[in-house]
């Protein structure tokens, strides 16, 4: 039984390899980057615009609205990073239906490097937020003796944040791929469907704990709690 | 092992691009139109406020012209109505004044002409009368009437009152012209002899009597000497009737023109 696309390795040269997670990953990737690259390669600025150009315009708002109600009072800042997080694990889990894909993010590597990813970013939004003495203080808050269980629960939450994405898709993958093997045609169908929901429901849960961890670690976020 | 390392690094590494290859490609246009979007909305909603600022200034000009335009032509309507109340109070006075004038007029020659009409039928009437009565005073003339006549004559020379008899006295004694005696028909001799004897008697002096005729008198005598007539005719009863009717019509007259009724009370009436 295969748990992971990252065992599908279809080049290896010592540490170096090709395996279907990446290359999945790189599906996803052009997608993405082509089809925006389309869309936006002749953007209207006056009233009249095309569907496709609304339709990006809808994720975009939608986006920043979201990281806005988080409590991120500049969302153009962070929605290069969040935003590109919940299109990533969204398109993943979207790209399901094509036969033959598995999602990149069934795949703990990916998960893994996605939590990697905010366990540094978010550090990085607060320092430069507030500098580096000023988030460096926010883990002896409110007193010293709490530093280690801030400490822990910054790791706590990037492997929960790793293990919870991987758990779904993966779980996702493994039930289709049963199911298939015991009843071959209806099931699987609305499985898949249950599957696509959970993939939009997952990247909607990453990139707004990514964000909350990030408002927890900049001024914004206090100075809302402080008020 | 469910973790493959170098997978992690390569999709840390990918994910990182697509961070960048999102931003580029999607986040930074889509945000810049919708910018540029809201910049030309705000612009044109400005622009439509202006627009509508100063509609509604040229809306509030225009109210307030038009007040004013209501206001003089108001004012135009009630001078021109007022103005044209006066002039056809005056001209209608004209004209009031002009019917008088003429009804005034018209009745002054309406009773002109009836009162000439009325002179003129009296004054026929008067003639008729006195033809009548000349011709049948003329027809009665007579031997007898004139005998009489010379009675009343004489008579009439007898009750001179003392003034007119001494004036006569003394104009039939300085004058060396004989006393005309005129008569309408021939006196008989015994008639003249009379006569000559009663003007001997009242004036006492002695002058030459001449009988004349006269058909112009009707039936009458008449005493002539310088100056000085004493007459008795009918003719002179019959002209001083004449001017006594004359005088009775003017009197006539007189409350009638006096009575006549105002103009202005007629036009009312």
């Amino acid at each position: 039984m295969r748990l992971s696309p990252d065992e599908i390795i279809f080049w290896q040269h010592g540490f170096f390899k090709l395996n279907a997670t990446i290359l999945f990953t790189w599906g996803v990737m052009l997608i993405l980057a082509v089809g925006s690259k389309l869309v936006t390669h002749r953007l209207s600025t006056d009233l009249n615009r095309t569907r496709w150009q609304n339709l990006l315009e809808i994720i975009v708002t939608a986006i920043m609205k979201q990281i806005k109600e988080v409590g991120l009072h500049h969302p153009e800042k962070y929605i290069g990073f969040l935003g590109t997080l919940f299109l990533f694990v969204g398109t993943a889990a979207l790209c399901t239906v094509i036969p033959g894909y598995e999602p990149p993010t069934g795949s703990l590597s990916t998960t893994a490097a996605l939590a990697l990813c905010v366990f540094v970013a978010v550090p990085l939004f607060g320092i430069e937020d507030q500098g580096v003495s000023g988030y460096l203080k926010s883990y002896v808050e409110p007193t010293v003796v709490m530093l280690p269980f801030n400490i822990i629960s910054e790791i706590s939450r990037t492997l929960a944040l790793a293990v919870r994405l991987f758990g779904n898709m993966m779980s996702g993958a493994m039930i289709i791929g049963i199911l298939l093997s015991i009843t071959p045609f209806i099931f699987p169908v609305v499985m898949t469907l249950l599957g696509l929901l959970t993939g939009m429901v997952q990247a909607y849960i990453f990139s707004i704990l990514a964000a909350v961890y990030i408002a927890a670690a900049t001024k914004a976020r206090k100075e809302k709690i402080e008020g | 092992m469910l973790i493959d390392w170098f997978t992690v690094i390569a999709q840390a590494l990918n994910f990182l691009i697509l961070v960048w290859l999102m931003k580029r490609f999607l986040y930074k246009p889509i945000l810049r139109a919708i910018d540029q979007r809201e910049k030309l909305i705000a612009a044109e909603l400005a622009d439509a406020a202006a627009t509508k600022s100063d509609a509604q200034k040229e809306r509030d000009e225009f109210q307030h012209k038009n007040e004013i335009f209501d206001q003089q032509r108001a004012a135009l309507f009630s001078k021109a109505t007022d103005e044209a109340k006066s002039e056809r109070r005056r001209l209608m006075d004209e004209a009031r004044q002009a019917a008088d004038d003429l009804s005034a007029k018209r009745h002054e020659n309406l009773k002109n002409d009836a009162q000439i009409l009325n002179q003129a039928i009296i004054h026929r009437t008067q003639q008729e009368v006195f033809a009548i009565a000349r011709k049948a005073l003329a027809d009665l003339a007579g031997t007898s009437l004139e005998e009489r006549m010379l009675d009343v004559f004489l008579g009439r020379l007898k009750t001179l009152d003392g003034e007119e008899k001494e004036q006569l006295t003394s104009a039939i004694k300085s004058t060396q012209n004989p006393v005309v005696v005129r008569t309408r028909f021939d006196f008989s001799s015994a008639q003249s002899a009379a006569t000559e004897s009663a003007i001997k008697d009242l004036f006492g002096a002695e002058r030459q009597i001449r009988f004349e005729t006269d058909s112009e008198l009707i039936s009458g005598i008449e005493l002539v000497t310088d100056g000085h007539k004493v007459a008795w005719s009918i003719t002179d009863y019959l002209t001083s009737m004449e001017n006594g009717i004359a005088e009775l019509l003017e009197d006539k007259d007189k409350p009638e023109a006096d009575v006549a009724p105002a103009p202005e009370d007629e036009h009312g009436a």
